[in-house]
């Protein structure tokens, strides 16, 4: 329900969310005992790590799809289905599922036949289609009297489940809370039913709900605004330049049944890794998850995506003139997270902006004081496909993004003419590994560390296996890469302009 | 735990039967769930801090945890930003900052920055309403010398004017930007309502307050504070006989801490009816209901977490039922009435929703409120609140990082050290006539203000179809130093 959108912003100094890094052989070592990976005949992958320090565990159930899988026409459908995962099964959530069953197929007839008035470009008839909303108002009502509300997470809820929540990036969808360990059986059963016997249930309420969303998260926050307006000007073919949410004309389109079709061609075996760490002995744990986990049904793994962002030759630019203070921000295309250089982009972002020490906030906000935050950070806005370097920052009162855009260059430039000092490149070592460290005391985030490297990489010891390709960044890497991707024909940037409120009065003129 | 499950399991099937009574449509046929065995949960007894108490009054606690290596540390410092003075609102964050970013004679906080880093470390200063701190963590191969600069810095700062003056560039970009955000403009406005605007935990930082402090005031409001009555905390990878001789030779020499005097306040809640703020750039209203909360110390205060959970709490709450699920109108809905450890905290019911539904959220959400009071509690309600809360009360000491967190708190605000303990027993013993009453004790519908966030010409019904009287406006312009009245304000 909520989403991982843009969460690089909150913090100034945050670490890149693909930064884990290994912790030496030794720890990969006691990892190795206590971790257990089994992949069902169905091609689910489960993962359970033991830690037993508290009888409670934590799960991760990352699918490997999200909003960058959305249909043309259908923005935000993966987030969508996401809050339909929370209404039930046919067997949780309903008074009397064959009823139901065809109460939910008739507000689909009714609702096809009002979007189909509602989309006629020439000779809609006004009357009919309020007759036809009205039909599936009614349909909606007839169905909803089989609903017993929030029953799935009331179950989950009343039964100890803490922090019962999920989000829809672009590149997957990821479900988690936590439990006292005696509820591991009924969690299997609440999650592979979802996962297995999804019902489009109290769907069109529920598209309200994501609409609220929506205007929550970008239409009435400037820095959502700027950003959904400079990934669409940065992506010119690939689905990184769609809004993650969605379009409001698209969203407010989304069909139960074109839910479901997402649901049974992503949520197959092949496309889950489940995570279980905590409170639980795999030797006990596996045979009951593998009971209930071999109810998703099987299926191929769904095809990668044909689309290949073509490569930037214009420099773009966006300026949003808006009420509300100037905002900086502009992004370089960089390749994908299995990049051999990817943690070289990794040593850049530690060294141009992790903490006091780095070198955008000592120049920008200590030395020059034109800026009050400032952070270099990739890939965004995800990194299944090539993403973007991204720079951001906030001017100081009385400051212009001029002068950011032209302090950030100046410690680009840098970058590529000069070597980094041997204590910058060893420091960025020496903190991946404190903090891949420190990631695992945490069994939340240890479940979806582990689920999401299962995923990305096949194998959850690739967490620890990329130390290695940190200890191998040396300078002449980071050289190399920076003048390889911060050339100015590879940048979009974008920036608020600030307006007295009066000049922005037309802007909004027919976009809902 | 055990005697919890029982009774959740007795809630169930309790309210199956009266479901199965009262309507043949209101029966499920079978509830699968409910044939999974749960298992006695496993022995936990939650690892407690050892409490030491220093002659000088200091208080200290060691919590061991060597699952990884590192040790961390904080010395918490009573008195913070309510207590400072109202010209110079402001003072205790720019302090918290400028502590740290300044460092000791010894060692500039530049020079402490570069040394903490190359080790993957960390030293930090910290300011709330009520506290301030100093913090540390590093691996466990630097925790000596990482623990003497934290202490060097915490007896030794040299506060720079420099460091003073890039925390004032800091907190005015926040000032002048504050009304960029929806979400902060209503949690800030509101709690102006309820506590009135220049109450020491409503005021607001301004350009002119923050450019008032000096380096003096850092060092004044330093030295005044650190002779309060500490709590240091270490949590971590250490041997817990050499760390307390280490603390005992830090910290034991000090001076005896000097009590806080009393606190005197009054809180005499909002005043009612409906406030608005007009924000061109939304479309989407933030609405907030508003009353007085309560303290910890109050004994209802278990029977208000019962009822909270019943109102705002989970998917399950009433207002989540109504405004989200059953009427679409909000993403965002929720809230209760809340409870400090030391004074009032407020009553809040929060709903976000499209301009043009702004008057039917707020009164569905009003309507809820109002229901707390007129529609009594059921048996079923209260079993479903107490499985929530008792079922995951775990989740509350289920790291040793959050048993020490507690021990400090409690001990921070005099609390006894069973206070969760007592809390939970007294959970299990809320009842529906406890319920009832509180509701009719604590809950005054016409005692609540109403704010909306939002914008003003999309808001269709207006305002005034609530019924709630006039409407007022407020003005959030931000005050500019040296701008004449009117111009060259920032709106």
């Amino acid at each position: 329900m909520q989403r991982r959108v843009f969460y690089w912003f909150l913090s100034g100094f945050l670490a890149t969310a693909m930064a884990g890094a290994s912790a030496g052989a030794q720890d990969l070592k006691s990892f190795e005992q206590r971790i257990t990976t089994k992949v069902l005949p169905n091609g689910l992958t489960l993962v359970i790590c033991e830690r037993p320090d508290a009888p409670v565990f934590s799960f991760s159930t990352f699918i490997d799809a999200g909003d960058v899988n959305d249909p043309s026409g259908q923005s935000g459908l993966a987030h969508m289905f996401e809050h339909l995962a929370f209404k039930g099964t046919s067997q949780i959530g309903t008074k009397d599922y064959a009823a139901e069953k065809v109460a939910l197929e008739n507000v689909e007839v009714a609702n096809n036949a009002y979007e189909a008035e509602y989309l006629k470009a020439v000779g809609r008839d006004e009357k009919k289609l309020a007759d036809l909303k009205a039909a599936v108002k009614a349909a909606e009502t007839a169905a909803h009297q089989f609903v017993v509300p929030n029953q799935f997470t009331d179950v989950a809820e009343r039964n100890g489940a803490s922090g019962v929540n999920a989000y829809t990036a672009l590149d997957e969808t990821v479900y988690f809370w936590s439990m006292p360990e005696n509820r591991l059986e009924l969690w299997a059963w609440l999650e592979s039913g979802r996962l297995s016997d999804a019902v489009p249930r109290e769907f069109y309420k529920e598209r309200d709900v994501v609409l609220e969303e929506r205007r929550m998260r970008t239409d009435s926050d400037p820095q959502g605004r700027l950003v959904e307006q400079f990934l669409a000007t940065a992506y010119v073919a690939h689905n990184y330049g769609r809004s993650g949410i969605g379009w409001p004309s698209e969203v407010s389109q989304i069909t139960a049944t074109e839910a479901m079709d997402f649901h049974k061609k992503y949520y197959v075996g092949s496309n889950i890794v489940v995570a279980v760490v905590g409170d639980v002995k795999a030797s006990e744990a596996l045979p009951l998850l593998e009971k209930y986990f071999s109810r998703v049904p099987a299926g191929p793994k769904p095809e990668e995506m044909t689309t290949v962002e073509p490569k930037q030759f214009a420099e773009k630019t966006v300026i949003v003139r808006d009420a509300t203070q100037p905002m900086y921000l502009e992004g370089y295309h960089r390749p994908d997270y299995r990049d051999p250089d990817d943690a070289v982009y990794d040593a850049i972002s530690d060294i141009l902006s992790n903490g006091r020490v780095s070198r955008l906030y000592r120049s920008l906000v200590r030395d020059k004081q034109i800026a009050v935050e400032v952070s270099g950070f990739s890939p965004f806005p995800g990194d299944k496909y090539p993403g973007l370097y991204c720079f951001y920052a906030i001017p100081a009162q009385d400051h212009t993004t001029a002068e950011i855009r032209d302090a950030i260059h100046a410690e680009i430039e840098k970058l590529k003419s000069a070597d980094v000092s041997d204590d910058e490149l060893a420091m960025f070592k020496t903190r991946t590994r404190a903090d891949l460290l420190r990631g695992l005391a945490d069994n939340q985030g240890l479940a979806n560390t582990l689920a999401e490297y299962q995923t990305r990489f096949g194998d959850w010891r690739e967490l620890f296996r990329q130390l290695d390709k940190v200890d191998k960044v040396t300078k002449p890497d980071i050289r190399r890469v920076a003048n390889q991707v911060f050339q100015s024909s590879n940048r979009t940037s974008a920036w608020v302009e600030t307006v007295a409120p009066a000049a922005t009065a037309q802007k909004d003129g027919g976009a809902q | 735990m055990k005697s919890a499950i029982v009774k959740s399991l007795l809630g169930v099937s309790l309210s199956v039967a009266v479901l199965c009574a009262s309507a043949v449509l209101n029966a499920q046929q079978n509830k699968p769930w409910e044939q999974i065995p749960t298992p006695k949960l496993h022995e936990f007894k939650p690892q407690q801090p050892k409490r030491i108490q220093l002659k000088n009054g200091i208080v200290v606690f060691l919590q061991e945890d060597h699952e990884l290596p590192f040790v961390s540390g904080s010395v918490l410092i009573p008195s913070g930003s309510r207590d400072e003075d109202a010209a110079k609102t402001g003072l205790v964050e720019l302090y918290g900052q400028a502590w740290r970013t300044s460092g000791t004679a010894k060692m500039n906080g530049d020079a402490l920055d570069d040394l903490l880093e190359s080790k993957a470390a960390h030293i930090e200063t910290g300011a709330g309403e009520d506290s301030t701190s100093v913090s540390w963590d590093s691996l466990k191969a630097d925790a000596d010398q990482v623990f003497s600069l934290a202490l060097d810095l915490f007896l030794h700062p040299k506060f720079s004017a420099e460091k003073l003056s890039l925390a004032q560039q800091a907190i005015s970009a926040g000032i002048v930007r504050r009304n960029d955000d929806e979400d902060g403009i209503a949690g800030r406005e509101s709690a102006k309502l309820v506590y009135g605007p220049n109450s020491p935990y409503t005021r607001q930082p301004e350009l002119a307050t923050i450019g008032a402090v000096t380096v003096k005031d850092l060092e004044a409001w330093h030295q005044r504070t650190i002779g309060g009555k500490l709590i240091v905390s270490i949590s971590g990878d250490f041997d817990p006989a050499a760390m307390e001789a280490k603390l005992r030779a830090a910290f034991e020499g000090l001076p005896a801490v000097k009590a806080e005097p009393a606190r005197h306040e009054t809180f005499p809640g909002p005043k009612p009816g409906v406030a608005f703020i007009d924000k061109e750039d939304v479309n989407q209203s933030n609405i907030q209901i508003v009353g007085l909360g309560t303290d910890r110390h109050n004994p209802d205060v278990p029977t208000l977490a019962v009822m909270n959970e019943i109102l705002g709490g989970g998917f399950a709450s009433r207002l989540f039922q109504k405004v989200r699920t059953e009427q679409g109108l909000a993403y965002e809905v929720g809230g209760g009435l809340g409870f400090g450890y030391d004074h009032p905290a407020a009553f809040r019911v929060v709903a976000l929703t499209k301009s043009a539904s702004t008057v039917d959220a707020t009164k569905s959400a009003l309507a809820e409120i109002a229901g707390l009071t007129s529609r009594p509690f059921t048996e079923e309600e209260l079993a479903r609140a107490k499985d929530n809360i008792l079922n995951s009360f775990l989740f509350r000491y289920d790291t040793r990082d959050k048993v020490l967190a507690e021990r400090v708190r409690l001990e921070f605000y005099g609390y006894p050290a069973d206070y969760l303990e007592t809390f939970r027993a007294a959970l299990e013993k809320v009842t529906v006539d406890g319920l009832n009453a509180a509701a009719k004790k604590y809950i005054h519908p016409d005692k609540l203000a109403v704010l909306v966030v939002g914008n003003g010409p999309e808001i269709k019904p207006s305002l005034d179809e609530l019924k709630l009287g006039p409407v007022t406006p407020v003005d959030i312009t931000i005050p500019m130093p040296g701008a004449k009245p009117g111009a060259g304000e920032k709106k």
